[in-house]
């Protein structure tokens, strides 16, 4: 039941602020509604029990008995903290928007709850069908935050973005289909379905060194997908412009969990349904990956503009995700989460802060600035140690991830894994350029502007960046806190993954007091959870 | 005390200095600042005392372990926050706390005209923080934390005064030379852990005991111990990853004597120090590490030569010092490279204040053409730089003879060592003391170059000039604690070596005979020495005596004198070469590959659709006959499919 | 042959025959011709054509099976109102652009 809250409680938000009567009650309420759905979510920490690799707080309930759909929600190390992370930037994020959007407050935030739900929904989503259709759900409040709240270009971002992710989406339907109807004929139910955890039973035929064969072309199917969602090189230059274009929420959303649907898609879906497909091909994401990290950090290099930059290092960073994942060893696939983490935080700052030196000035050309750290001291602190989080300072969160990605990926491969060390310097080189160009030297002609003088962070943009800087440096010391929550879920897929299997929790007692109200409320819509 | 927590005291001190003077970073009071920060060190420094002094004693142990909680476990990888001081480390300890001590102290008169004092003790304090880290992790990654923490407070430091350009882009540039290094020494951290299993030294160091010496170059302890060196090239400003050191003096003159002479950049030679059973199983990347340590001991030497700020004369006889530590390293004198390291860290700690000291009172005045003749005005601080000069040129029994005279032999005399690499040395140590000559001679002696009735020089507050004189006093007697056999027997009461035998344990020896006899040393030392004396003898004549000779020379080799001066033009070469290329060649990556190939090729898709959609358009006219004739038509073909089936039709069309 | 031995030989396939003569004139005349009251006509005189295979399947069908007489009352009822309706809409639109040319049927697109 837990889970449903969660996943709805953003839709339910939705519709209430749809409610509201007048527009300045807008923002206090939708604040108070993320805060109440993180607040929720946290009650994961008390259900959930990291010691056991199993599915948990599963729920089913049949959906078209027919196709062998089912609504099936269920949570495992690989997830959890994507949850977390979810429900996490949402308040942080209305907090953060609270005067950048001026038109349209209600529509915005509707947009946002919505997109809330699609997100959780496909991250705890156990069967393929009702994953596609979180995953797909996704797109629309995106397209909307981008294509009404966006800049000049805002059309063309967002239709670039939509059809780009669809088209892959597409491939995956088909592959989804076929997956389905594979499961009739072999699986000893005889009953098409759409439960994952059935579908990882299949032993689909791969025939190596050959192109067109079920499993290779299910797996690519999948991986084109999630490789377009992540955004993996070459299919990212939808990313860079639908950053610039959207405003700064829609920027911390995309960049803090969009992004991770599709790097999560294949820890979940394509590493574990088509393991010999993965290890096979693994040297082409690896090749790719690391393409992605100097490419991605190479480009942002001589970015003009400080959007695009932090948009191109998403790339980059994207990249050690990806070596991670295809490192298909443990070191390889928990960096990546933490990676995944990682990214969320530090790069939603980084989109939040240029998203308040941008309220301030209206530019995100790096040329116009210079010596802001003379003019803005609190927020040069704070963009200077989200800049450390991002070329990965030890002490900070980004560290973990990027050592334990380049440990994994050095032990798959010396060669990739040597080459990927470049990114460690490049990442310093375009991130510290661009904060001297914009922080030090000689005030630029808009910080030097005496018409209009720049005033340092108000207390409510200091608080919706403390969250962030706190954790920066929480993930950054203690990291074993978080690490021990995925630990069991990664050991339990990267060593079972030739024949990955998912057995579900034994669900627990329904007695919790403080979710007594929210069960009653969604008794009626869902069933008591039972194990198939 | 317990263990546990006078560690807990070593390391939080400087960290909680840090967190204090950060909070009250807009506070000028200079003062109190430098009280703060200073205190914390001296506590650290008093615990570092009392850590240490459990290492004496017949039966005391050979090292001091503590641990505290496990940072990361992921797999096999088990990183715990442990701290050791064994008879590598505490050397090491001292040195940085103590010189640390000195250095915060001389701060509060250096800073008190600055506009953020407590913002510069605050980053001081942050740097002791991560060198202790650096210095007594127990394991490689927690050093790397540290090592990489460094690099982070150094470039807050040397970009300390940021509203300069070239001073951000000075820090920028540390530690983005810095990063390449620590890319090497993530990859040797690595390539350990997967040839051993662990990154905890103590672990490392037993592994290896057994193992056999590499010979050629693909072992993996050869590459282990190569991508170190990268890590320490780096650091520790080796060719060609030295470029950063010489900008980096656009820091304080203090954070240079601390950071960027003593302590900081010597970590890399500490690191192959710590890991030498490691790097004596490869040979041949030992002699990589001694054929660059001799090349850039000559190298930088001769860039001195040439310089007029006073500051980068001492940068470059910085980066050349180092040379001679990494010399000792690569022919297996892990010892001798210690010794130097704490020599070095006190005479050119005491000469970089020194200069700071000069530059205090001349106004920020750094160029030594504009100086002479400060003898009379700055008196300690010239009493206590000749101290420093003639231990750096290695004047017996000055410091530096010692530790320069053991790293010279052993070059000789070394099973991995080799006569060109010590006639390098003697190179080295000749140019040494022919640019250190100079400097003094610039500096302090002739005739005031400058305006006297506008400039006032004025001598330092006694908080500058306590460190000068307590560093002085350390470089004049340092070297007594690694007093050679051959000078021991013949002294009264035969002091023996003491740091070799508080070494002994801890680092590796190489195998094989070392040749060369007592008659040899003595040859050797004399000759080194008498060529360092002439050496300076000459830079005496050239720039006191006949102070119009440097000019008739450096007209005589136009050339040299140029390349000497542009400094080999290595800065020109980077810049030219690799950096200009790499971001033009990004442009044209963006322009090109990602809006000119990859966006265009998602447009060719999207137009492919679109002018489909266009051709199926023109069937829809609008005309209902047209239509009813489509219905018709598609009409007679089922019934034709119907009655003949889809052999027929196939048959049809033709196909 | 002589006629009368024609006529008595007159069976199923002489209808069908008959009938899809009639169908493809009425297809002919909706799909060439322009006039919007010819083409009624035409479709009248496919609707015609339908009847006749109706009826002469009723007539031949060994169980005397009068469904097929029956839906050509069905049919006869759908072409009268079609006609009604089809005419009038000529008429409509004669009188607005006074053409009968089935090319003023189009204004109607988008």
């Amino acid at each position: 039941m837990l889970l449903s809250l969660i996943v709805f409680m953003p839709l339910v938000s939705a519709i209430l602020i749809s409610l509201l009567p007048k527009e300045n009650w807008i923002r206090p309420t939708a604040l108070f509604l993320g805060l109440a759905q993180f607040v929720v979510s946290l009650v994961l920490f008390a259900q959930y029990d990291p010691s056991t690799p199993a599915l948990q707080l599963v729920e089913f309930v049949p959906w078209v008995p027919a196709l062998g759909v089912s609504y099936f929600l269920g949570i495992d190390g690989i997830s959890f903290w994507l949850v977390l992370l979810t429900t996490f930037l949402l308040p942080v994020v209305i907090l953060g928007s609270w005067t950048a959007i001026d038109k349209k407050p209600k529509g915005f935030h509707i947009a946002l709850f919505v997109l809330q739900t699609a997100m959780l929904g496909s991250f705890v989503a156990m069967d393929l069908v009702l994953f596609y259709v979180f995953f797909e759900l996704s797109l629309v409040p995106m397209y909307f935050i981008v294509g009404i709240w966006g800049g000049t270009r805002r059309i063309y971002a967002t239709t670039k973005f939509f059809i780009y992710t669809m088209l892959g989406s597409l491939l995956m339907l088909l592959a989804i289909i076929y997956l389905m109807f594979t499961a009739q004929e072999v699986l000893p139910a005889k009953q098409m379905t759409a439960n994952i955890l059935e579908l990882y039973k299949l032993d689909i035929p791969f025939i190596a060194g050959q192109f067109l064969n079920p499993q290779t072309l299910l797996f690519f199917a999948f991986s084109v997908a999630f490789a377009i969602k992540v955004p993996m090189f070459p299919f990212h230059t939808w990313l860079p412009d639908a950053h610039v274009e959207a405003p700064t929420p829609g920027s911390v959303v995309l960049a803090g969990v969009m992004l991770k649907m599709g790097s999560y898609g294949f820890l979940r879906f394509v590493i574990p349904l088509f393991p010999e497909a993965s290890e096979h091909y693994a040297w082409v994401f690896l090749f790719l990956g690391v393409v992605g990290i100097i490419y991605g950090a190479l480009v942002a290099m001589v970015q003009p503009d400080v959007k695009k930059l932090v948009a191109y290092s998403s790339v980059s960073h994207m990249g050690y995700v990806m070596m991670g994942l295809f490192a298909l060893n443990t070191y390889g696939v928990t960096g990546s989460i933490y990676q995944m983490l990682n990214h969320g935080i530090s790069t939603g700052a980084l989109f939040l802060l240029v998203g308040m030196i941008y309220e301030r000035t209206h530019s995100r050309e790096i040329e116009k600035y210079g010596g802001l750290a003379k003019v803005l001291p609190i927020f040069t602190i704070l963009f200077f140690i989200v800049t450390l989080s991002s070329i990965a300072v030890p002490m900070t969160n980004g560290f973990v991830g990027e050592f334990l990605i380049l440990l994994g990926a050095f032990e798959a491969s010396m060669f990739f894994g040597s080459l990927a060390v470049i990114g460690v310097v490049l990442g310093a080189v375009y991130m510290l350029w661009m904060f001297k160009r914009m922080f030090f030297g000689e005030e630029g002609e808009l910080v030097s502007d005496k018409k209009h003088p720049l005033h340092d962070l108000s207390l409510r943009e200091m608080v919706v960046m403390a969250p962030l800087i706190v954790l920066i440096f929480w993930m950054g010391l203690l990291p074993n806190q978080f690490l021990q929550y995925s630990k069991v879920s990664v050991e339990h897929l990267v060593s079972t993954k030739d024949a990955y299997q998912l057995s579900i929790h034994t669900p627990q007692p329904e007695s919790d007091a403080q979710l007594a109200f929210g069960m009653k409320f969604f008794k009626s819509v869902a069933q008591a959870p039972e194990a198939k | 005390m317990q263990a546990e927590f006078l560690f807990a005291i070593l390391l939080l001190a400087p960290l909680i200095g840090f967190i204090i003077n950060g909070l009250r970073w807009k506070s000028k009071n200079y003062l109190l600042a430098g009280s703060i920060a200073t205190g914390a060190v001296a506590i650290s420094f008093i615990a570092a005392v009392l850590v240490v002094m459990k290492l004496f004693g017949a039966d005391a142990p050979k090292a001091v372990t503590v641990e505290y909680f496990k940072w990361m476990a992921v797999g096999g990888l088990e990183v715990p926050v442990a701290f050791v001081i064994d008879h590598i480390s505490a050397l090491m300890v001292l040195v940085v706390t103590g010189v640390g001590t000195l250095i915060h102290l001389f701060s509060i008169g250096y800073m008190s005209h600055d506009e953020r004092p407590s913002k510069y003790f605050a980053y001081l304090n942050f740097f002791l923080f991560n060198m202790l880290l650096l210095i007594l992790g127990e394991n490689l990654l927690l050093m790397f934390v540290g090592w990489e923490g460094v690099g982070l407070c150094s470039y807050l430091l040397i970009g300390f005064w940021f509203s300069d350009k070239e001073k951000a882009a000075a820090g920028m540039k540390a530690f983005v030379t810095n990063r390449i290094g620590d890319a090497g020494f993530l990859l040797g951290i690595f390539t350990i852990f997967f040839l051993l299993g662990t990154v905890s030294f103590d672990e490392i160091i037993s592994k290896v005991a057994g193992m056999p010496v590499e010979v050629g170059w693909s072992g993996p302890i050869t590459l282990a111990a190569l991508f170190l060196f990268i890590g320490a090239m780096g650091k520790s400003a080796q060719i060609p990853l030295y470029v950063w050191l010489p900008d980096a003096m656009a820091g304080p003159t203090p954070v240079s004597a601390l950071i960027h002479a003593a302590t900081m950049v010597t970590a890399g030679v500490y690191m192959i120090v710590r890991l030498s059973p490691l790097f004596i199983l490869a040979p041949n990347a030992l002699h990589v590490v001694a054929v660059v340590g001799a090349a850039t001991a000559v190298f930088a030497a001769t860039i001195g030569i040439t310089q007029f700020d006073i500051k980068k004369v001492l940068a470059y006889s910085t980066v050349s010092q180092l040379g001679f530590m990494f010399l000792a390293c690569g022919v297996g004198a892990f010892g001798a490279a210690m010794f130097h390291l704490v020599t070095h860290a006190f005479f050119k700690a005491l000469m970089f204040l020194g200069s700071g000291s000069v530059i205090h009172a001349m106004h920020e005045e750094q160029d030594i053409r504009k100086m002479g003749g400060l003898k009379k005005y700055l008196p300690i601080t010239h009493a206590t730089f000749v101290v420093g000069w003639i231990a750096i040129i290695g004047i017996p029994p000055f410091a530096g003879f010692f530790s320069k005279d053991e790293i010279l032999w052993k070059a000789f005399s070394s099973p991995l060592g080799h006569k060109g690499l010590w006639a390098a040395g003697v190179i080295g140590a000749a140019c040494t003391a022919f640019y250190m000559t100079r400097l003094m001679a610039l500096t302090f002696w002739g005739k005031p170059r400058f305006d006297e009735h506008k400039t006032h020089p004025h001598e330092a507050p006694p908080s500058m000039a306590i460190p000068l004189i307590v560093l002085a006093i350390l470089s004049a007697i340092g070297g007594f604690m690694g007093i050679p056999h051959v000078i021991g027997e013949i002294l009264p009461g035969h002091p023996g070596n003491w740091l070799e035998h508080w070494l002994a344990g801890s680092i590796a020896a190489p195998a094989g005979e070392a040749h060369g006899s007592a008659i040899m040393e003595w040859i050797l030392m004399g000759i080194s020495v008498s060529i360092a004396g002439l050496a300076a003898l000459l830079a005496f004549s050239f720039y006191v005596i006949e102070p119009d000779r440097p000019k008739q020379w450096a007209a005589r080799l136009p050339g040299l004198h140029r390349l000497l001066e542009n400094k080999y033009f290595v800065d020109e070469f980077y810049f030219e070469r690799i950096i200009n290329p790499l971001v033009s060649g990004s442009k044209a990556l963006w322009a090109f590959v990602d809006v000119n190939f990859i966006d265009r090729a998602t447009f060719v898709v999207g137009d492919f659709v679109r002018g489909m959609g266009s051709t199926a358009r023109t069937l829809q006219t609008g005309n209902m006959q047209q239509y009813a004739l489509y219905i018709s038509i598609a009409i007679a073909l089922m019934f034709v499919y119907l009655l003949e089936g889809p052999k027929r039709l196939a048959e049809l069309f033709g196909g | 042959m002589p006629i009368n031995d024609a006529l008595l030989n007159v069976g199923l396939s002489h209808y069908l025959i008959l009938s899809a003569l009639l169908f493809t004139l009425g297809l002919l005349g909706v799909l060439l011709r322009r006039n919007v009251i010819v083409i009624l006509m035409s479709i009248e005189l496919m609707l015609n054509a339908v009847n006749i295979t109706f009826v002469a399947f009723s007539r031949y069908s060994p169980t005397a099976n009068m469904d097929g007489q029956a839906m050509v009352f069905f049919v006869m009822t759908i072409a009268a109102a079609e006609a009604a309706v089809g005419l009038a809409l000529a008429t409509t639109i004669f009188k607005k652009f006074r053409e009968v040319n089935i090319r003023y049927f189009e204004h109607l697109k988008g």
